[in-house]
């Protein structure tokens, strides 16, 4: 302390003060600020939260706002999680073509890779659901008929007995689930788009999602069985008795007309 | 039309010589000023006239009446050797049971071929002559009359009603009788539901239980703009009385942001933003859960009734008569959401002494 306290008035001990100052300064800055930015290099997914940034000024912020925090025109997006935007993006209802009652599903103009990273943007704002794995919607041994039960307790009253969609108020609507990929459905539940109501893990669990899937996969797709063919629409027995009521008695009545009329004459009068 | 063409033919004179009957043809007189002018004449078809084209329906028909053999022997093959559980994609019908398929349309070929050749047969081959056939009148000769009437008195002496009078008043007391086993059957439309209209398996300290887990709820669990169904506690699917209880208990159970909560009773009774309604639509009880999670409307499907589940479930639209009845929840020792006591107003539809 002695030889620190006699040097103190050396000419170059204000210079010797200052460089140690600046070099604790610096010192203590690289330890802390930067340190995660030295992470950020490196890591993939704040990466993919920049380029999703960049995506979301473009295609997203003249709703929903530069921060995601939501405009007049847009809700805001803090914590609806990146399975909302890989639903929303990835099935094109976003970005909206016009504001309405319910924006339609459309095709869809960005890639998976850029979606996976507007998704991560947006999930960088706020926590919510993940983009589910494959191996959680993978609708492979479920139990169908299960999932056919917990559908009609759940989802039916909107979407109809086997997934065929139906009208809601002012112009809204359940949209049909035939040939909706799994994983689209399982975002749905998971963040519940639009009007639809949030079915989150803690009610409907994993298992009676994917049991869901399974049952909407074997009643729903182009490939599902449909043994007596010609469903008319699935709307049960009341589209299929005006069917016959309208198309069967009609054509009878036809015939029988026909059957009554007058046979062709040998000499045209 | 031909009678207007050879207006001759149509004369009575033309007519009596062709052989056809064609039924009386009126005269006008002074009460039918306009004379009735019979049916115009019968025309041949091509195949009463020549003997080929007769030929050719001939085959036509027959044709059909093979076809419908080979169909039915096709049912019976099909039957036979396709498989039930057969699935095949047949283009507009899409992925159906080949059985399913080939009995429909070998059945109905042979059916249709069957008529189709009948038909055929009636309109080009049987004789298409029109016939008029008077009527005959309604009225019995009045010797048919008297004679029924001397047979019913006939029978009515041999009957001795009149007098064997044990025979008569027994059987008078039968017939009287006998209705009144349709009158008890009645009382099975009883006994009067008393207060059962009233209340539901609700009460106080009921534990809420999810209807896909079967597990009680937490309201953790409950996210905002979720949507859950529950059931009371100590209800079980497979209990007998499980339909009739979850007809009036069946719980709707949605999660809103406290100040979105426009009616203070719905606050009051609800849990900091959860609110259990009445799943029952007060207009003629459909189940009604059609949640709007952004707007927080119920639309009820069957007649369009709409319930404002941020504002006391109040209606905003449809015949509904009553908001949805709201069931006072709060959380139990453990954290389980329990139910405060039952409906506080009858569940469903409305009925006469609801008041």
């Amino acid at each position: 302390m002695k030889k620190l306290s006699a040097r103190r008035r050396h000419p170059l001990a204000a210079v010797v003060v200052l460089l140690l100052a600046l070099a604790a300064t610096g010192g203590l800055y690289t330890a802390f600020a930067p340190a995660d930015k030295a992470q950020a290099e490196t890591s993939a997914q704040s990466l993919a939260i920049d380029e999703g940034k960049k995506l979301y000024a473009v295609g997203c912020a003249s709703c929903h706002g530069t921060g995601g925090q939501g405009t007049t025109d847009g809700p805001s997006l803090v914590g609806v999680g990146a399975a909302a935007v890989d639903f929303q993006v990835g099935t094109g209802r976003m970005p909206a073509q016009q504001p309405g009652a319910q924006v339609p599903d459309k095709k869809n103009i960005y890639s998976q890779a850029e979606i996976d990273q507007l998704a991560a943007f947006v999930a960088s704002l706020g926590a919510g659901p993940a983009v589910p794995t494959e191996e959680q919607y993978d609708p492979k041994g479920a139990d169908i008929a299960a999932g056919g039960e917990l559908f009609r307790t759940n989802c039916a009253q909107c979407h109809n007995f086997t997934g065929k969609g139906g009208a809601l108020t002012e112009g809204k609507y359940a949209p049909p689930l035939d040939d909706v990929d799994p994983k689209y459905i399982y975002e749905a539940m998971l963040h519940g788009p639009q009007n639809m109501p949030v079915f989150p893990d803690t009610t409907l669990t994993e298992k009676n999602k994917k049991d869901i899937i399974a049952y909407l996969d074997t009643v729903n797709s182009d490939d599902s069985e449909s043994p007596g063919g010609m469903e008319l629409g699935g709307l049960g027995p009341v589209s299929e008795g005006l069917f016959g009521w309208i198309f069967g008695l009609g054509g009878l009545i036809a015939v029988a007309v026909w059957v009554a009329a007058r046979t062709a004459k040998a000499k045209k009068s | 039309m031909s009678s207007q063409e050879n207006p001759d033919e149509n004369l009575p004179a033309a007519r009596a010589t062709d052989g056809h009957a064609h039924g009386d043809v009126g005269v006008p007189d002074e009460k039918h000023p306009f004379a009735d002018p019979g049916l115009p004449p019968h025309q041949h078809r091509i195949q009463d006239i020549d003997e080929r084209a007769a030929k050719r329906s001939e085959r036509t028909v027959a044709l059909l009446f093979t076809v419908s053999m080979l169909a039915t022997i096709g049912f019976i093959a099909s039957f036979v050797t396709i498989p039930a559980d057969r699935i095949v994609y047949i283009f507009p019908l899409g992925h159906i049971s080949g059985l399913n398929f080939a009995l429909g349309m070998t059945l109905g070929l042979a059916l249709f071929c069957i008529g189709a050749g009948a038909v055929h047969w009636a309109r080009t081959l049987m004789s298409d002559e029109e016939i008029a056939d008077e009527r005959h009148a309604i009225e019995a000769p009045p010797e048919v009359k008297a004679k029924v009437m001397a047979d019913f008195k006939q029978g009515a002496k041999e009957s001795a009603l009149g007098r064997r009078k044990l025979l008569r008043n027994t059987m008078f007391g039968a017939l009287t009788l006998f209705p009144l086993s349709g009158i008890v059957l009645l009382r099975d439309l009883g006994p009067l539901p008393e207060d059962k209209l009233r209340h539901t398996l609700w009460s106080k300290g009921k534990l809420l239980v999810n209807m896909n887990t079967d597990e009680p709820l937490r309201p953790s669990d409950v996210t905002v703009g979720s949507l859950t169904f529950a059931k009371p506690e100590g209800l079980e699917e497979h209990d007998h009385d499980f339909q009739t209880e979850i007809a009036k208990a069946a719980l709707m159970i949605v999660r809103l942001q406290p100040e979105n909560i426009k009616d203070k009773r719905e606050l009051e009774w609800s849990h900091d933003g959860i609110v259990a309604y009445s799943k029952i639509c007060t207009h003629v009880g459909c189940p009604i859960s059609l949640y709007e999670q952004q707007t927080h409307h119920v639309l009820c499907p069957c007649h369009q009734s709409t319930f404002d589940l941020s504002d006391g479930a109040r209606v905003i639209f449809g015949p509904a008569g009553h908001p949805l009845p709201q069931l006072r929840i709060g959380v139990n020792d453990e954290g389980y959401l329990e139910a405060l006591g039952d409906f506080d107003e009858p569940v469903g539809p409305a009925f006469w002494e609801r008041g």
